[in-house]
């Protein structure tokens, strides 16, 4: 058995050097090839549903809600991940943020909530992000000193109180939800986009029964994000960050402000995920206090963890796979949490760095697992 | 190797022109109106969640709406009609992606479903922007009716109509004076007793919210036992209500216990224990299926192995009436929709009859009183007006 | 808001508060010792103890005690009860022991870092819960009557039940023994060398997989026990029953001070009666919420639980 396992392991480690391998060989590509093949691999990112690629499309449910599902959940792993890729907090009440960004657009947009202000989207946007944010700051200010195990736990509490809050509070309407939550745009096709595949002038570009436009609309969010989270990645924000991550009181030491930059860490996230909560639930036009589980906020740590936490294409991954995978395969509904779980053990033990991982949290590991053999 | 990566990149772009054009070409031949294709390839769906914790709800309307169409089927070989089964687990989030993947599917003409409240706000707008016709057997909130659905349909009455039944068998029959009404913050649940506190008014004399999935209900007791209640109404399903109602009793609560159609179940007996559910009263706008006559008891247990459960007949009726619609040449979800609006029929389960907004006609609503009696649910009377 | 009701039933909501605050701190006592020794939430614990509500449901059954059967007489009872604690306590000690080797010691091995043992736990959880989801189809068991509470006495205006006290007293035991255990004998003292610093404890000649082995078992067996209680007070059980449970009774040791055996007592009793009181004022729904808010509160002003953390220093 352990001949196996470590065989397997070698295998994997193998693999992982032939990744780096790739990697560097795609940064000593010439720059003007990689900003071709990246736009090549973006024009079939948005031209996905239009393709009838006969293997990944899903088989009982639209397609292209599925697709539009990955990016919102692109969208969360990309917040989650400032968040514990980068600080190395873990929050296990990120839903929370999501569930605050949902319930503002939806209660300041829709003609049907307690509060009839009607705001038009892009207006409730901004202040839903606005909201989440500082829902944010007010969740970190007092719990963000504590060590981790403590915070995983303040946290996971947060998300549970802002679930229950929906679920009993007048303004949220609770479980019987509020319908009529505001679309970016009540305006049809223009005749010019009319040469895309299910795309008609007829039709509204926000419409709930066709919905490429919100797809394009999540994905264009999702590529600004991923660009603004990488700039912030390497600025001197950043840098504080992997230190925090690394060895807190070290940075401290070093005079890096923990404090304030954990907390940036948190607003950041959190804005983030009010925004997909946002945008999913324009969608979805109406909201009500199911989906915000505790569940569903472990299952999305785990997509970010199990994609490579720290790198944003590797938790992009992550919860691309969460997100489409029990939807390609429906037939296995009531065991795929079951082989999700299994998956999470097996992956954890064979590659704890996730699938696509950040280079220097792999080295990170290596150094740990080499500590630990002289250990022995 | 750099020419391999610039053979890969145009590799990939060549790929995507060719399956971009594939798809214009596919969309254009598929776009066609259903009226030029063949009449004996159609479909029905059923909606609603066949896994998850409700999972026995979406099964007994996938199994009643099954029995008709393989009835229908028998009888007319030559010209089948199809049901599809979208699972939706009763998620939201998971109805529009399977609502929008049955509205592309021209062949399919209605949908018996969505079986929550919950999910059909979400489905029944897509669904019926696009004409599919909807008759839900089991999705009893008020509001479905007025969200602007031209082509919803409700099969049984909602819980306006259920509550005041409920509320009225409680005051003239049980004559209680002193009532505590609990409801587990679920759509349907909290809709049910708030109807139930407005018949009853000042007889309420405390509530309570209880959590989905409580299994523990020492608070709620204490506070029950603290209001000196003799009666007990239950907004809410039967997987909290058969350990409240046991715990309730073990702790020696004497008042009696009445529920709606969430609670009537063979399940909520078993899991209560017989002892305790004795004599608890559970309403519901059905018919009782030995009084709904016809073979569809007999049947239902003959195709399924199992007794016909909540909602079983409703679905039946539901796809029988869209069967009947396509039968008499309907064809076309538009055709299909004006029928069943003008539609009327006896059931089996009542006499069908919808009015404007989709809403069965309240004469044809039938609310019943339930109780257990000796372990077994019981069919006792129809509850007052 | 409901003062009055408070006011009205104070010792009442304090005796319902207590018991249900005695199972929680049996559950935490898991939490508490791995935490205490290795540094890590065990989050697959909250399934150990759902997998021991259901062996106690299957050996009744097996005894011919299934749901709406009569109880028998009062050392039937007690003889059930025994046996039960004795399977569940065996099988949810299992549980715990194969959790540990299949999804933490290849990664101890490799000494890694918290966060992936916390995926790894969520793996097993997820697993374990869905796999007995799947075999009961996701119904609800159910299990008889055995203890009909009786009224034992009143206190200020409470009726106490036999029940209540059963299930307060035999918790309360359990826990004083694991304290004498961990406190007074030689296996005790390797479990808390290994806390306080395990390479040391390692050169003194303490075998640090059998102490790790030892804590999944001990914590196992304490939350098998708890699901004894647990099914008699409850009556039923479901695959999901364990989440919950769980969360709140790591909050439970989170706020006696995490890797300290008597502050899981006090974190579960003190969770136990302010939750009941917040239902009391606020309405059961907000149950949890006073809850998480008590937790915030207490960490805000003591970061490390009321008692303090560290197994190893836990003598006093």
């Amino acid at each position: 058995m352990s001949t196996i396992m470590s065989s397997l392991r070698r295998a994997d480690e193998g693999r992982a050097r032939a990744m780096t391998g790739l990697r560097s060989r795609w940064s000593s590509l010439p720059r003007a090839w990689r900003i071709g093949a990246i736009g090549a691999f973006m024009v079939l990112l948005y031209s996905l549903p239009g393709l009838n690629i006969p293997l990944i499309k899903t088989p009982d449910t639209d397609f292209t809600s599925v697709l539009f599902l990955c990016a919102v959940y692109v969208l969360v792993a990309v917040g989650l991940n400032v968040v514990i890729g980068l600080a190395g907090l873990l929050d296990l009440g990120y839903i929370g943020f999501y569930a605050v960004g949902a319930y503002t657009v939806a209660i300041l947009g829709s003609p049907n909530s307690p509060v009839v202000v009607k705001f038009p989207w892009i207006v409730c946007v901004p202040i839903a992000i606005a909201v989440a944010m500082l829902s944010g700051v007010l969740l970190g200010w007092p719990t963000l000193r504590l060590r981790g195990d403590y915070l995983a736990i303040v946290t996971l509490g947060f998300g549970e109180i802002i679930r229950v809050f929906a679920l009993n509070s007048n303004i949220t309407n609770g479980n019987r939800g509020i319908n009529g939550v505001p679309v970016p745009s009540e305006a049809n096709w223009p005749s010019w986009m009319t040469w895309f595949p299910y795309v008609s002038s007829e039709k509204q570009i926000f419409s709930v029964s066709n919905v490429i436009g919100f797809y394009w609309l999540a994905l264009t969010l999702v590529v600004l994000c991923i660009l603004g989270v990488r700039r912030l990645e390497r600025s001197r924000v950043g840098r504080s960050w992997l230190a925090i991550r690394e060895d807190e009181e070290a940075a401290e030491v070093m005079g890096v402000p923990t404090f304030k930059y954990k907390l940036w860490a948190f607003a950041i996230g959190a804005a983030l995920g009010g925004l997909s909560g946002a945008l999913f639930f324009s969608k979805q036009t109406f909201i009500n206090a199911q989906g915000f589980d505790l569940f569903t906020s472990i299952l999305w740590v785990a997509a970010v963890v199990i994609g490579g936490a720290g790198n944003q294409l590797g938790v992009a991954v992550g919860a691309i796979l969460l997100a489409y995978l029990p939807e390609r395969f429906r037939e296995f509904a009531d065991y795929r949490l079951l082989i999700f779980g299994v998956a999470l053990i097996v992956m954890t033990i064979f590659r704890p760095q996730g699938l696509l991982p950040s280079r220097r949290r792999s080295v990170e590991l290596e150094d740990r697992a080499k500590e630990a053999s002289v250990v022995e | 190797m750099k020419q391999a990566l610039a053979r890969a990149i145009g590799g990939v772009a060549m790929i995507g022109l060719l399956a971009v054009s594939a798809a214009c070409a596919d969309d254009s031949s598929g776009s066609g109106d259903t009226a030029t294709g063949s009449t004996c390839d159609l479909k029905i769906a059923f909606f609603g969640a066949l896994t998850g914790g409700n999972a026995q709800l979406g099964i007994n309307i996938r199994d009643g709406a099954k029995l008709a169409v393989d009835q229908y089927n028998t009888k007319n070989a030559d010209c089948k009609v199809g049901l599809v089964e979208k699972d939706s687990a009763g998620d939201p989030a998971q109805a529009s992606g399977l609502a929008t993947s049955l509205v592309a599917d021209t062949k399919l003409l209605g949908v018996v479903g969505p079986a929550f409240s919950g999910e059909s706000k979400v489905a029944n707008p897509i669904l019926s922007k696009e004409g599919v016709v909807i008759i839900t057997p089991s999705a009893t909130n008020p509001a479905l009716a007025t969200q602007g659905d031209k082509t919803f349909h409700r099969g049984l009455g909602n819980d306006a109509s259920q509550g005041p039944g409920a509320a009225n068998y409680i005051k003239t029959v049980l004559k209680s004076q002193k009532v505590f009404v609990v409801d587990d913050a679920s759509e349907y649940g909290k809709g049910l007793a708030d109807q139930v506190k407005q018949v009853l008014g000042a007889t309420v004399v405390d509530s309570a919210v209880v959590k989905e999935q409580q299994v523990d209900f020492g608070a709620v007791i204490d506070q029950v036992k603290g209001s000196a209640a003799d009666a007990i109404f239950w907004g809410g399903y039967y997987r909290e209500a058969s350990p409240f109602l046991k715990q309730y009793r073990d702790a020696g609560g004497k008042a009696k216990f009445i529920a709606g159609d969430g609670v009537k179940d063979q399940a909520f007996v078993d899991g209560a224990g017989a002892a305790n559910a004795e004599g608890a009263i559970l309403t519901c706008p059905c018919v009782p299926p030995e009084k709904a006559g016809g073979t569809f008891a007999a049947d239902y247990k003959a195709a399924t192995g199992r007794e016909a459960g909540t909602y079983s007949a409703e679905a039946f009726d539901a796809a029988n009436i869209m069967l009947e619609g396509i039968k008499a040449g309907n064809t076309t979800r538009d055709k299909l929709e004006t029928f069943v609006d003008s539609y009327q029929g006896q059931g089996v389960t009542t006499k069908f009859k919808f009015q404007e907004n989709g809403e069965i006609d309240p004469a044809s609503v039938a609310v019943w009183a339930y109780k257990v009696e000796g372990g077994k649910v019981i069919a006792e009377q129809e509850t007052p007006k | 808001m409901n003062f009055q009701f408070l006011g009205d039933h104070f010792v009442s909501l304090t005796v319902t508060g207590l018991t249900q605050g005695a199972i929680y701190a049996l559950v935490a006592l898991g939490y508490t010792l791995v935490y205490g020794v290795l540094r890590l939430i065990n989050f697959a614990h909250s399934e150990v103890f759902m997998i021991g509500t259901f062996v106690t449901t299957i050996i009744w059954a097996g005894l011919g005690f299934s749901v709406g059967d009569a109880a028998p007489g009062t050392l039937g009872v007690i003889g059930l009860i025994v046996i039960a604690m004795i399977a569940a306590g065996a099988a949810s000690g299992a549980t715990a022991l194969v959790v540990e080797r299949v999804a933490y010691r290849p990664l101890r091995k490799r000494n890694a870092p918290s966060l992936i043992f916390l995926i790894s736990a969520i793996g097993a959880s997820v697993a374990l819960s869905e796999a007995v989801g799947a075999l009961t189809d996701r119904q609800p068991r159910g299990m008889p009557t055995l203890v009909v509470p009786k009224v034992q006495f009143s206190f200020l205006g409470a009726d106490v039940t036999n029940l209540q006290l059963g299930i307060f007293f035999s918790a309360l035991a359990m826990m004083i023994g694991l304290d004498i255990f961990i406190n007074r004998t030689r296996l005790g003292r390797g479990v808390r060398a290994v806390a306080q610093n395990p390479d040391v404890a390692a050169l003194m000649g303490v075998n640090k997989d059998r102490i790790i082995m030892l804590i999944f078992i001990l914590g196992g067996a304490m939350a098998g026990a708890a699901a004894v209680l647990y099914d008699i007070k409850v009556g039923l059980t479901t695959y999901s029953v364990g989440f919950l449970l769980g969360i709140k009774a790591f909050t439970a040791a989170v706020l006696g001070g995490i890797g300290n055996l008597r502050g899981a007592l006090l974190g579960g009793l003190l969770l136990g009666v302010v939750e009941n009181y917040g239902a009391g004022v606020f309405g059961n729904q907000w149950m949890d919420v006073v809850a998480f808010m008590m937790l915030v509160v207490v960490l805000l002003f003591r970061p490390t639980g009321l008692l303090g953390e560290s197994l190893g220093r836990a003598r006093a």
